[in-house]
């Protein structure tokens, strides 16, 4: 039991109802008018993080973006727009590690009709805002994304804003959860398959 | 006494004697116009989303006095209201003076609509209350019935499923399920208190005729080839003891005990239960690698032992299909509506289901703790499953843009001595893969579109 604890692609132990909460409120914070990083320095980091992100996203570097996961981390896209409660609620997404590495071996089994061929994406991401935090090796990041994407004859836009949690692991900042708002989060969405 | 209005029926509108319905419907195959006829789409919205009972919406999304939540009725924009007397109703969200929608929100409490137009005020039954300088008018439209609001004359529900029909000559709801109830009673009873609780959706739009999801929903026959990225999926990890989700699908799926049951009037039933091991947690057992599992295994089956494995299988994912024609599907723990569009437009909504701890025998904690796992195995059939099945009802719909190449089969089964059973009830038993209901529903379909449309509103006094 104790080895599978730390084997998250593997086995799902650490998404506890301490997981939720903390997520819940992480992201509330980043609905609100809390203090942000006066640093240029510090801000350009974390935008270059979430420009890494959609830059590994838009080149189906999908390993690559798994390493970018913490080991133990969450991908949450709400149905609501205020986020909800994903214990009571269903939500669009709502992946731990195990999940994500689902979602891109599907992917990869050439049997994923919804992404045979698969789309083309190119990603905008602005309004980045860091977010101040007591904890150095944490920060909350909030910004807003333009995803383009071309699949079946069509060209669609779809925007929002994404929250980002970045700990500092090792050393090395990595995505600890994300959470992406989309616009149509509550609306039927045409093939929504590919990762956001 | 209540005022009916039923004369507008056929005014401005193609009959539908116009179609040769034998024709288009045979035995074994329908014609491609079934599922790209602009003209045949619109008089399904009257035939068969007028014509029968139609799933609206569930008691849950309307608990309390006041609240409503906006629906549809085929195309007809509602306004669902649990009203100021505890009554159910559909109204039409159709101002009555000039037809603006009246509501534009999808929920909320309120007593009382005002159109946002000319500024008409209804109550949340329908009844108008008042309009601005009343005096302009030879007669106060607030006293004059016409003016309430239309609303949809027959509204009943099922154990919490909210239907209706246009169709004052329908049968009650209850004989109208008909043999479709017991399947959802046990999906209803296998939960505390025999409840469930709407808790949002996962919403998917797909370019495509609504028939091409009910076709699909009883259908055994595409699960391993339309689901084979899901199938793989999910059972990614070599050396699982048990196979997980739908692998029972993979060896000779008609020789199991799984069947596929037309159970009348449209509805039909794709029990996989019987391929489970009948025990405790036999559910759980199957079901595939959703975030939080191994956390609240443990921990129940730390504190309760051998009871957890029941508690887990209020979790799982029960392995019925119970489609209830034309829009509802009980499958998983999903409550599915399937929402007609245009012709070659369809939503399908998946909406989530939690538990409620009704006899106080399960705790708080433990109920959160179950919920939350639910929620997370519900996420996993629409992003895993239900895409790749979208993104081939959207190609049958371009493939069916070759139109001299006009004929759609569905005779999988049909012929084939002993292999379908018509039991003392009536209803009809076959193997799993087998097309049979999609033979049977479609006479239900033709039944309807055939008959006079005998369609009334009703207006409070």
């Amino acid at each position: 039991m104790a080895e599978q604890a730390h084997d998250p692609s593997r086995y799902s132990f650490y998404v506890d109802d301490a997981l939720y909460r903390e997520a819940i409120a992480d992201f509330a914070l980043l609905r609100g008018d809390a203090p942000t990083v006066d640093d240029g320095t510090e801000r350009d980091l974390f935008r270059g993080l979430v420009e890494r992100e959609a830059r590994l996203l838009d080149g189906r570097q999908f390993e690559a973006w798994l390493r970018f996961y913490a080991d133990e981390c969450l991908y949450w896209v709400p149905s609501t727009p205020d986020g909800g409660d994903p214990r009571r609620e269903i939500a669009v997404m709502f992946d731990d590690r195990r999940r994500l590495e689902d979602r891109v071996f599907r992917l990869s089994t050439g049997f994923a009709w919804s992404q045979a061929p698969a789309s083309r994406t190119v990603r905008m991401v602005s309004n980045v805002e860091v977010f101040a935090s007591d904890d150095p090796d944490q920060r909350l990041v909030r910004s807003n994304f333009l995803i383009n994407e071309f699949w079946d004859d069509e060209t669609r836009a779809l925007a929002g804003w994404a929250g980002h949690r970045f700990r500092r692991l090792g050393g090395v900042w990595r995505i600890s959860a994300k959470q992406v708002n989309l616009l149509v989060c509550d609306q039927p969405i045409r093939n929504p398959s590919i990762i956001l | 006494m209540t005022h009916m209005e039923k004369d507008w029926t056929t005014r401005g509108r193609k009959p539908s004697s116009d179609f040769d319905w034998d024709e288009l419907v045979q035995d074994d195959r329908v014609h491609q116009s079934l599922y790209t006829s602009a003209a045949i789409f619109e008089a399904e919205m009257r035939h068969v989303f007028g014509g029968t009972w139609v799933y609206l919406a569930h008691e849950s999304q309307i608990p309390e006095v006041d609240d409503y939540i906006t629906a549809r009725l085929g195309l007809r924009p509602l306004i669902m209201t649990r009203d100021s007397e505890g009554v159910i109703r559909a109204l039409y969200n159709r101002c009555s003076h000039r037809g603006t929608t009246l509501c534009r929100f999808e929920k909320g409490n309120k007593r009382a609509f005002q159109c946002p137009y000319h500024g008409w005020n209804f109550a949340n039954n329908g009844q108008l209350r008042g309009v601005p300088w009343a005096d302009g008018y030879l007669d106060n439209p607030a006293r004059d019935p016409k003016f309430n609001l239309a609303q949809v004359p027959r509204v009943e529900s099922y154990r919490g499923f909210i239907f209706g029909t246009l169709n004052l000559a329908a049968p009650p709801l209850c004989d109208h399920l008909g043999p479709i109830k017991r399947p959802i009673d046990e999906w209803l009873d296998r939960n505390p208190g025999g409840k469930v609780v709407v808790c949002e959706a996962n919403r998917i739009k797909y370019k495509g005729n609504w028939k091409l999801a009910y076709d699909n929903s009883g259908d055994g026959y595409h699960v391993l080839y339309s689901h084979r990225s899901l199938l793989e999926t999910e059972n990614r990890f070599a050396g699982e003891a048990t196979k997980k989700g739908m692998s029972y699908y993979r060896t000779a799926p008609d020789e199991q005990p799984m069947y596929m049951q037309y159970m009348g009037n449209g509805h039909h039933f794709k029990d996989k239960r019987p391929n489970l091991q009948p025990r405790q947690g036999g559910l759980w057992a199957i079901e595939s690698l959703h975030p939080g599992m191994e956390h609240v295994a443990s921990k129940l089956r730390a504190r309760y032992g051998d009871r957890a494995e029941a508690l887990l299988d209020l979790a799982g994912s029960e392995p019925v299909n119970i489609n209830i024609f034309p829009n509802l599907s009980l499958l998983g723990n999903h409550i599915q509506v399937f929402q007609p569009l245009s012709v070659e437009e369809t939503d399908t909504i998946w909406y989530g289901t939690r538990i409620e701890d009704a006899n106080g025998s399960i705790g708080e904690e433990v109920l959160n703790d179950i919920n939350a796992l639910r929620m997370r195995t519900q996420e996993g059939f629409p992003n895993f499953g239900e895409v790749d099945d979208v993104t081939n009802f959207e190609q049958i719909q371009r493939g069916l843009r070759c139109e001299e190449d006009e004929w759609i089969y569905m005779n999988r089964g049909l012929g084939i001595p002993g292999r379908i059973r018509t039991l003392d009830d009536g209803t009809i038993k076959a193997p799993a893969t087998d097309e049979m209901f999609m033979r049977e529903y479609i006479k239900e379909w033709k039944r309807l579109m055939q008959a006079a449309p005998d369609l009334t509103i009703q207006r409070e006094p």
